[in-house]
């Protein structure tokens, strides 16, 4: 596997250079470059930001389509909780498991469900005192690769807990394994994702070694065959169907912002999703304020899940409809009891394996006087520039171009009120040099005049 | 032989002014020079440190003093951290050193600042700490942190 798999690309023949993603990415990883955009691999975190911006829908996030059912005996679909929300057509879970049934896969386990065993044991966690508090969520692959690169000292305080994804996954499997009898590599877990960051969380998972995940599928790649499906089984409406629902009604809460706290419910706790809003608040708890918060929630969608980018329906509508299948069909008893849940939690059976690790890649230099010299240089020609960040040179703002131009991939001259200085001398020269005229064709009249 | 007497080291300066009653520019310079820490390899505990430091510093001259400026100096030895104001001067050092002593007026205090906090976490962060001041002129805070050395 290379050191940098991203989900999110570029559709080169779509991307029309116009800059409006640069802007918008909160690690300054995008670059414009002879009319087209390309993403710094070591920068970006996967948070999907880009591809709202574009207007050209240029940004994609690659996932994986369900051609990769066929490399498995058995096949499980996992859910995102914010997957229900995306269906007007129905009034119940249950229709849209059997829709997943029908597509293809032998199985479903609800993300949900894993949802309130993470929530579970992060609670005993910051009970028993057995992490530095303020604790953070473990659930937004994207918050945590924000926080490798730019808040790492706040990293140790990520809880040690595998994401809702991972933990489905291996639930699944197990109850899988009963069932069928096969054995663990016949079996496939699917998650239907909203995320792109899940699909680079799979492939290169940050807190255990090998991610029980065997592959992550965008929402909108199997939207209209579910659909479809929901509507048969809607015509059917007297057959009598396998009961395959089991979360509670505050496991899929997970599925957007606040719901994991709720899950979590354990002192203090504060959510904030939108990967700006998570900046500006890391930005303060990393100067030591907010100390009397047990409990950070951070999601890099605004609205969490639901607000994710793979997702089909506006996020507030999502939420809408979230919360009244919740009220609708949401259960009440938890399926695990609780000696169940402190049976997993002692076992530490989906604890972290992997210390989360910081990535040094903000850095000019890896020699700290080069870096210093080349950081005056930074300022020097920042100084110099027109200061507008208008991001016509292709970069975010005018000290990314001076800090580009540092690091070799600019020039002073990408700036277009630069060049257009440079034109304009340029041309003054010319004109000087036009107004020369050799010494053999002197001008008469304005010897008259000097007379 | 050549002379070696003098070596240019590589450093770099960054200047904040801090007006009176500016409770911005405490965060927005400190954001600003971690990022430029980073920009320079530094490790992390460093840059947080340094970051505690110009915070509480810098606030300390918006809330107690009328007037002052940040200097932040870098190399790749150390880092110094310096505030200078025009202002009322500290009357006790040794108190004002102490958690929780704080003279903060109550309307501060309901912005959530004056828990007497900063000093103290100031020298906790340091590896060298000088205030010098004069009643009724100003306060010069000079914090350094060095970058190869174990801080405890
Ligand atoms: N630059 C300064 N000029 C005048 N007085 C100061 C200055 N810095 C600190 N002091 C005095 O020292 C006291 C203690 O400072 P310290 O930073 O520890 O606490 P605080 O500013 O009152 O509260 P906190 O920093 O927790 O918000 C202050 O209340 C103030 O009386
Ligand atoms: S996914 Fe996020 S971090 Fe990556 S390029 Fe797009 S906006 Fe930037
Ligand atoms: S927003 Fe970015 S990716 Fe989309 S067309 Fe413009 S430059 Fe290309
Ligand atoms: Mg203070």
């Amino acid at each position: 596997m290379t050191e940098y798999f991203h989900s999110v690309r570029l559709d080169f023949e779509k991307c029309k250079g116009c800059t409006n993603c640069i802007k918008r990415c909160p690690m300054e990883a995008i670059r414009v470059h002879e009319g087209k955009a390309t993403i710094m691999q070591e920068r970006c975190i996967d948070c999907g930001e880009c591809i709202r911006a574009c207007p050209n829908h240029a940004k994609i996030s690659v996932t994986d389509t369900l051609d990769i059912l066929n490399d498995y005996k058995y096949r499980i679909a996992l859910p995102a909780p914010s997957f229900f929300a995306q269906f007007k057509e129905v009034e119940n879970v249950e229709c849209v498991l059997h829709a997943l049934l029908n597509i293809g896969f032998d199985d479903v386990f609800e993300v949900a469900l894993a949802a309130e065993v993470v929530g579970f044991l992060i609670h005993q966690y910051i009970k028993d005192n057995k992490i530095k508090k303020p604790v953070f969520s473990s659930a937004c692959p994207a918050v945590l690769r924000l926080m490798q690169i730019k808040y790492p000292d706040l990293l140790e305080q990520v809880a040690p807990v595998l994401t809702p994804m991972e933990v489905a996954a291996r639930m699944a499997k197990e109850d899988a394994m009963k069932k069928t009898g096969l054995s663990y590599e016949d079996i496939g877990a699917f998650f239907i994702s909203p995320c792109p960051a899940k699909v680079t969380e799979m492939r290169n998972p940050m807190n255990t070694k090998h991610s029980a995940v065997n592959g992550v599928i965008g929402v909108s790649l199997i939207y209209k065959d579910i659909i479809k499906q929901i509507l048969a089984i809607k015509s059917k409406k007297n057959e009598d169907y396998e009961k395959l629902h089991k979360a509670t009604g505050l496991g899929m809460a997970w599925g957007y912002v606040t719901g994991e706290s709720k899950n979590v419910d354990m002192g203090k706790a504060l959510a904030v999703s939108g990967i700006h809003n998570v900046i500006s608040l890391l930005e303060e708890i990393e100067r030591g304020e907010l100390k009397d918060v047990d409990f950070f929630e951070l999601q890099a969608c605004t609205g969490g899940c639901v607000g994710g980018p793979l997702n089909i329906h506006n996020l507030f509508v999502g939420r809408v409809r979230l919360r009244e299948l919740i009220k609708k069909c949401g259960i009440q008893a938890p399926y695990y009891t609780d000696k169940q849940l402190i049976d997993l939690y002692k076992r530490a059976h989906f604890e972290a394996t992997e210390p989360i690790k910081p990535k040094t890649i903000m850095h000019l230099d890896e020699d700290m006087s080069q870096a210093i010299l080349k950081l005056e240089q930074v300022d020097k020609i920042a100084s110099e520039l027109p200061g507008l960040d208008c991001g016509a040179c292709g970069s975010p703002n005018c000290r990314a171009l001076a800090e580009d131009i540092v690091r070799g991939v600019a020039f002073e001259t990408d700036c277009v009120i630069k060049l257009r200085e440079k034109v304009k001398t340029l041309a003054e020269e010319i004109l000087d040099l036009a107004r020369i005229v050799p010494p053999s064709m002197g001008d008469s009249s304005k010897k008259i005049e000097e007379k | 032989m050549l002379n070696n007497s003098f070596r240019f080291t590589p450093h770099i300066t960054l200047e904040f002014k801090i007006e009176e009653k500016d409770f911005f520019i405490a965060s927005e310079s400190a954001s600003r020079i971690k990022k430029t820490l980073q920009q320079l390899g530094i490790k992390q505990d460093i840059i947080k440190r340094t970051a505690i430091i110009i915070y509480e510093a810098a606030m300390n001259v918006a809330i107690h003093a009328i007037h002052g400026a940040l200097k932040v100096y870098v190399d790749p030895e150390v880092i110094s951290v310096v505030t200078e104001d025009v202002g009322p001067g500290i009357e006790n050092v040794e108190l004002a050193m102490k958690e929780g002593y704080s003279t903060a007026p109550q309307e501060i205090r309901e912005m959530g600042f004056g828990a007497g906090m900063g000093l103290p976490n100031i020298k906790q962060c340091s590896d060298e700490l000088v205030i010098d001041t004069k009643i009724g002129e100003g306060t010069t805070l000079k914090a350094k942190i060095y970058l190869n050395k174990n801080h405890e």
